[in-house]
Order: C-alpha cells, then sequence, then structure tokens
C-alpha cells in the first residue's frame, strides 16, 4: 500500500460505506448501476429558481449519524430527506479544517487559505457575489444566516472586481439578540453568546457588515421585544436560525438563502451527550427547512435544496486526535463528508458514490441560476446540472 | 536562524536537565531540518518536568538519530526537509520560543495545502523511531478501570455499546463493595510495583480515600482554585481583544506559581505542570468534569504509560438550553447525572483505546464498571470477545478473572 493512497482508499471505504449503510436504512440506489448517470432535466425556469444551501459548521461523523449506532440520531434525514434526494456519499475537502474559512470555501468554490479566526472577508468573490453581478439581483435577493463567530464577513469577498455592495446581507441571529436583550435592559446573556468551543470563553469582536438590530427588525417587520420574546421558547441558537431564515423566506423569499448551523461544533466542550443532543437537533431542524420550502407558495416546486457539513470530525482510531472531540488531525474521516440534494428535477432515492470536492458547490449553483464562477476551482457536479 | 548555526550558547536560557540534553546532541541537532528542529525542541525544553516515560522516548528518539550517518539520518528527515516554510519563520526565535513556531508552523502548513505531507513526515518518522525500540517487557500487564455513572439512578442508553465486542458483558455484578474492590486493586498494585507515576487514579469529583502514596492522584474538585484562577486569565485576555491563537499562547506561558501552585518536590513539579496542562491545553476541561477525566486519562496514558490506571467519572454541570439562559431566574448550578453517564460511556471507550496504543497492548486488561450497578464490561486476554455472563460476580471475583 503506497502512502500516497492510503488516505484516497480511506476516503473510498468511508463512502462505501456510506451507501451500504444507507441502503439498509432506506434502500436507496447506487447512481452509477440504475442511471448511468444523467440528471433529471430541469423542470424549473432558470428565472424562477430558488436555492438554499444549509452547512452544519461542525460535522457529525458516521458513527453518530450513517452507521448502524448512529442512525438513531438522524431519523429525519433517513426517513424523510434521503428517499427524496440525491445523496453524495464522498465530498472531499482539501482545505483548512477550521469553520470560517470552510464555510467560506464553500461560499467561494476555492479553497481560502486565511487565518480561520482573522476578521477578514474571502479572497475569492462568494456565490452571492457572482449571483448578484451577472444576474443583476438585488440585494434583498440572497441572504446568509450564520452562528456568530466571525461569519460576519462571509457575505462578500475582499476581491476588487466584486466586493464591496454586491454581496448578501448577513444575519447573525444571536447578535441580534444580544442586540435585543441589551436594549430591553437586560445583561446577562454572556453565556449565550460563547460560540467558539475550542476557547469557551472567546467571544468575537464584531467588526464587519452585519445588519443592524433596527434594519432587520424593519425589514422582517419584528419587533426587538417580539423578538426576544421568541428566542425564550428556543432550545438553541440553530433553533434561533432557522426561526430567522423562515421569517425571511416569508417576508422576502430570497432565491439564494445560505443558512449556516452551528450547535454541533459542542463536540469541542468533549460533551459527547450534548453533542448527539446536537446532532438530534439539527437532523430535525433540516426537515424543519424542507417542510418551510414546501408550506411557502413562494418556495414549493421550485427550490432545491442542498444540505452539507463543511467537514467532518476526527475518527477515533487516529491518535492523533480525540476523536469526535475535534478536527484537528486532518485524516480522512474529517476530509470526507457528504451532500444531500433534493427539489424539482433531482433524482430521488439515489446515492452517488463517486468523489466530488467541496468546491464544485458555487459552479454547481452556477450552472442551476445562470452565472459563471470564474474563480472557482470546482466543477459542476453532473448528476445536478 | 537554521539549525546548522546552532550553538550550546543559545541553550542558556532552557532549564538545566533540558540544557544538558540538547548540548550533548548538538551534533546531531544541527542536522535536522527546520520544519523538525523546533517540534523537537518544544519537547527538549520541558524536559525537566517531564514523566520518566516520556523523558525515555526523548532519549531513545535521540539516540536513534544520533546513531545514523549523515546519509541516513537525512533519509530519514527527508519528508520533513520537503516542506516548504516560508522566510519568516527563520526569523522566529524557535530556539526559545518552540511552542509559537509550532503555532505557526501548523497554521503555515494548513494554508500551503502541506498539512497532509507533514502528518505523513510525522507518521512516518514515528514508526521508524517505534521500529528502531527495544521490545518493551513491561514487569506486570496494565490495567485500565473506568467507573461511570456515579449519580444516575437509572439508565435508558444503551451502555458499553463500543466496548461489548471487544470482551465480556457482565450483567450481574454485586454493586456493592465495588468502588472499594478497585481503589484497593490499585492501591495494591502501586504498592507491590513502586513505579514512579506508574499508577493513577483520576476523579472526577474527589475520592473519599487513596490508600497508597505511591499512586498518583487527581481529582477535578481539588483543582478548583487553579481552575478559577486560570479562567481568570483567559477573561483577562478576552477582554483585552485577544484571539484565541494569542489565548493560547498566553494560556500556554501560565507556570504553576502563577495559579499558586507548590513545586514542593521535584515530583510535584512534575505532577504540577501535568494539571496545569489539562486546564490550560484541553478544551471543555475548564468547564466540564466528565470531559477533564476524559482528557487526563488520555493524556496520562500518551505521556505518563502508566501501568495502572483508574479513572472515575462524577456528574458535570448540567448545559443550559437557550430559553432557559433567557429566562432571567437566578443561575443555579445543576448537576447533569445522565448525561455524564453518557459522556464517561464514551470516556470509557476512549480510555481503552488510549490503553491499547501502549506497548503491551495484547497483555493489558480493561474494566468499566456502572457504579453502583450490576453492569461491567471487562476486555482482556482471558476474556472472550462478544461474549455476555448473566452470573452474580462480585467486583473482587472479576478483578482475578481479568488479571
Amino acid at each position: 500500500m503506497s502512502t500516497y493512497s492510503r488516505p484516497h482508499e480511506i476516503a473510498q471505504a468511508i463512502s462505501r460505506s456510506r451507501r451500504e449503510f444507507l441502503r439498509i436504512a432506506t434502500g436507496a440506489c447506487a447512481a452509477k448501476a440504475l442511471f448511468g448517470f444523467t440528471p433529471l432535466l430541469p423542470t424549473v425556469p432558470m428565472r424562477g429558481r430558488k436555492v438554499v444551501v444549509v452547512t452544519f459548521g461542525g460535522g457529525a461523523r458516521d458513527d453518530e449519524t450513517f452507521s448502524p449506532d448512529g442512525q438513531e440520531n438522524i431519523p429525519h434525514i433517513l426517513k424523510e430527506l434521503v428517499p427524496q434526494s440525491t445523496f453524495f456519499s464522498q465530498v472531499s475537502n482539501r482545505g483548512i479544517l477550521g469553520h470560517y474559512v470552510a464555510t467560506a470555501s464553500l461560499a467561494t468554490g476555492v479553497y481560502e487559505t486565511f487565518n480561520n479566526f482573522a476578521m477578514v472577508p474571502p479572497e475569492h468573490p462568494t456565490v452571492f457575489e457572482y449571483f448578484r453581478k451577472e444576474l443583476k439581483r438585488p440585494a434583498a435577493d440572497t441572504w446568509v444566516v450564520a452562528p456568530s463567530n466571525g461569519f460576519n464577513r462571509i457575505g462578500e469577498s475582499g476581491n476588487r472586481s466584486y466586493g464591496h455592495g454586491m454581496g448578501a446581507n448577513v444575519i447573525l441571529p444571536k447578535r441580534l439578540l444580544a442586540a435585543a436583550l441589551s436594549s430591553a435592559g437586560d445583561a446577562n446573556y454572556e453565556h449565550l453568546l460563547r460560540d467558539n468551543y475550542e476557547t469557551p470563553l472567546y467571544t468575537p469582536q464584531i467588526r464587519g457588515n452585519e445588519l443592524e438590530l433596527n434594519q432587520v427588525a424593519e425589514i422582517l417587520k419584528l419587533s426587538a421585544s417580539d423578538f426576544a420574546a421568541h428566542a425564550r421558547n428556543l432550545q438553541s441558537a440553530d433553533e434561533l436560525s432557522v426561526y430567522i431564515a423562515r421569517r425571511l423566506m416569508r417576508r422576502l423569499a430570497p432565491s439564494l438563502l445560505w443558512i449556516t448551523l452551528h450547535d454541533i461544533d459542542i463536540a469541542h466542550s468533549g460533551t459527547y451527550s450534548l453533542y448527539i443532543d446536537a446532532i438530534q437537533r439539527s437532523d430535525r431542524l433540516c426537515a424543519e427547512i424542507w417542510n418551510a420550502i414546501q408550506s411557502e407558495p413562494e418556495y414549493a416546486g421550485k427550490t432545491i435544496l442542498f444540505i452539507l457539513p463543511d467537514f467532518g470530525r476526527d475518527s477515533d482510531a487516529d491518535a492523533g486526535g480525540n476523536g469526535f472531540q475535534h478536527h484537528r488531525t486532518g485524516d480522512p474521516v474529517s476530509r470526507t463528508t457528504w451532500m444531500l440534494v433534493m427539489g424539482p428535477g433531482i433524482r430521488e432515492n439515489t446515492v452517488v458514490d463517486r468523489r466530488i470536492e467541496s468546491t464544485d458547490l458555487v459552479p454547481t449553483l452556477g450552472a442551476l441560476f445562470g452565472f459563471s464562477p470564474e474563480m472557482s476551482t470546482g466543477k459542476p457536479i453532473s448528476e445536478i446540472v | 536562524m537554521l539549525p546548522a548555526q546552532l550553538k550550546p550558547e543559545h541553550f542558556t536560557g532552557y532549564p538545566p536537565e533540558a540544557k544538558e540534553l540538547v548540548r550533548n546532541h548538538l551534533q546531531t541537532l544541527r542536522q535536522l531540518p527546520l520544519s523538525f528542529l523546533p517540534l523537537f525542541l518544544r519537547e527538549a525544553i520541558a524536559y525537566d518536568w517531564k514523566f520518566p516515560a516520556e523523558r525515555k522516548e526523548l532519549d531513545t528518539q535521540l539516540a536513534y538519530m544520533a546513531g545514523l550517518n549523515a546519509e541516513q539520518l537525512q533519509e530519514l528527515m527527508a519528508p520533513f526537509a520537503r516542506l516548504r516554510l516560508s522566510p519568516e519563520m527563520e526569523r522566529i526565535d524557535w530556539v526559545n520560543e518552540p511552542r509559537e513556531f509550532s503555532e505557526q508552523l501548523t497554521a503555515y502548513l494548513w494554508a500551503t495545502h502541506q498539512i497532509d505531507a507533514f502528518r505523513e513526515a510525522a507518521l512516518q518518522f514515528g514508526q521508524k523511531t517505534e521500529a528502531a525500540k527495544q521490545a518493551e517487557t513491561a514487569s506486570i500487564a496494565r490495567l485500565g478501570i473506568a467507573v461511570i455513572g456515579r449519580g444516575a439512578a437509572e439508565n435508558h442508553y444503551p451502555l458499553f455499546r463500543k466496548l461489548r465486542r471487544h470482551g465480556v458483558y457482565f450483567s450481574n455484578v454485586q454493586a456493592s463493595d465495588g468502588l472499594r474492590a478497585v481503589v484497593e486493586k490499585t492501591a495494591l498494585r502501586a504498592e507491590a510495583h513502586p513505579i514512579p507515576f506508574g499508577h493513577w487514579y483520576i476523579e472526577g469529583a474527589a475520592a473519599e480515600e487513596v490508600p497508597s502514596s505511591r499512586i498518583t492522584y487527581v481529582s477535578y474538585s481539588s483543582l478548583g482554585p487553579i481552575q478559577e484562577a486560570v479562567v481568570a486569565t483567559m477573561r483577562r485576555a478576552v477582554e483585552t481583544g485577544t484571539g484565541p491563537e494569542a489565548l493560547r499562547t498566553r494560556l500556554a506561558q501560565l507556570g504553576p506559581q502563577d495559579v499558586g501552585m507548590r513545586d514542593s518536590t521535584k515530583e510535584a513539579a512534575v505532577l504540577n505542570r501535568f494539571k496545569l496542562s489539562m486546564l490550560t491545553e484541553g478544551s471543555g476541561t475548564q468547564l466540564f468534569s466528565t470531559t477533564f477525566v476524559q482528557w487526563t486519562a488520555r493524556e496520562a496514558l500518551r505521556r505518563a504509560q502508566p501501568v495502572t490506571l483508574l479513572v472515575r467519572f462524577a456528574p458535570r454541570q448540567r448545559e443550559r438550553p437557550m430559553n432557559e439562559l433567557l429566562a432571567r431566574t437566578e443561575f443555579k448550578p445543576e448537576l447533569d447525572p445522565q448525561g455524564s453517564l453518557i459522556d464517561a460511556d464514551m470516556g470509557a471507550y476512549y480510555t481503552w483505546i488510549n490503553l491499547q496504543r501502549l506497548p503491551a497492548a495484547d497483555r493489558s486488561a480493561f474494566l468499566v464498571w456502572f457504579e453502583d450497578h450490576n453492569e461491567a464490561v471487562a476486555v482482556g486476554p482471558t476474556m472472550p470477545r462478544g461474549t455476555e455472563s448473566s452470573s452474580r460476580i462480585s467486583m473482587r471475583q472479576l478483578l482475578e478473572m481479568l488479571l
């Protein structure tokens, strides 16, 4: 066994396992064997098409999801979503395994190389900028709902040809909540803002362009007090993000909506039970997002949903890591993740096990919407477009 | 500066034993590439406060490299030498600040897509030095014991799911006197085989009794004041706008004296630094006792390579959901025994995995027991894999069967 082929072989084995787990759990078919593989033709005109992208900032391993022991944690994905979707079992992330930089890479289609903890915009144009500039779409047509650790700069790049004023609006729901509580004179929200579980007490200072509370209140027709009152009924920050996303869908119906979930990253605190709770919650929220798409007239029947973790977590077998807790080793398990795609024109109950790259997302979105992400290094995914 | 330019006086700031170690091997160190040497020095600079097993590892690696001729050493280091570094890295004071160099090297390797090549180089180096080592002939087989679930009155979680396939699942263990039996077993082994840092007891709360002074004892609750000092340092750093990387560096610079620890003996100095590093380098160890116990067990096994390890998990504080945080009710710390049981079940599995990574793993034995309950799993050469026993058995009998 050559040293260079080993990680690749491990990645393929992960993919095979996922396919087999899915076959047993859902009866999903292998794409190559059945279709050989041609995508279904688009059933929605490009102009009216909508896309919702859901990423997990903090992946979950197969051990806790697709493996026989883990399937109990993702009943909604397995029983409701996978049967309606094309599932890509081998999505490789060859970039930096930090959440902000990796999510930025997903959004630019280039493996970004900036410091994960720096308050900087992505170097390359984001999908939001391509979308708006080439298709001449207004700012209200693309939004990002993200956790607050540095994601405020993800809406637009530092690229001179794109950049300022051409990106997506970014909402950081926890920041909004902090502002709402602050305006209500409630100072006891420090713990709520904890979102970097690798360094638990660290809370980044925002120096970016996320929307202010009053702007969002105006846009969403939601007062600060109503917002805070609603938050009191929610268990986690991700539930708050999905609430905001649904409100956006109802009020503005953006064509390109990007939601990043982050609860799973509690795994960095080393508490396995909380990590499992977060996986179960994310599973439920993914189904809620799909159901929201089906129930909103502006989205039903014309929306493609992409769900993908930004990357995985370390395997139990790697002595350099500590299993589920981190994603520091760069081993194949932490680099090999999956993607689920569903909606009109997407084959249902299908598994694709060839390797794709996480940078392939942006060119695929480009092909769906009709723009050319010229700086992306990825390729459109042939099973979708 | 490059490694070839190293001189004895560059190590003036090193502690005495570390200084002697590197000066005695200067000729070898000069031949190592910059992508490797500072990482080695990061370990060597702490030589005075390392456990005997760690010292032996470093001595072995140095002896192995010193025994190679120039060509062989070059071949050994070739995967590291092939890594491209930035010129700025040569300007870092990597002799005296090897940890800072290491952090910057890591970030640079990730950013330049070389982390996989580095990982492969490190694996190869480890395999080669390991192969060159003489086979270990430990006097006694290692024993690991994990006691989980303290305070959990009932359980609906499928315990030991990952460990059952490796050993025997006992469903009728006499719970009474179980804790006393495992503590006494640890003490007996410590007295019979008095190896420095060879027998450990890691406790998530506080032990009622540690019946042998030869046991290295670490408890989460006894570190309370240290924990508060570490958290205070973190808060101060965060308030000044420090980013997470600078925060990590600041924490790494904390010494025992900064948090009120006293190095009364040489052994205390070694253990103090170990305890402090659990709080400054661990993630979540400052907040959750289950994480502290799991991480401390991992690090004790990796670094001290004990022949006996007893870990006892205790309930951690409950993580409050957002709606409770917003309810403005007075914060009353609560424990979460059920969640802690699940954490500890995984922690016990990881402890077994880490035990398996040590030499002579085929002789080692492991026991995990749901405290005050009848369930346990025993793994070892005498335990048929994937089997079950419903026979009534005491903890003392079980321990006798195990080793």
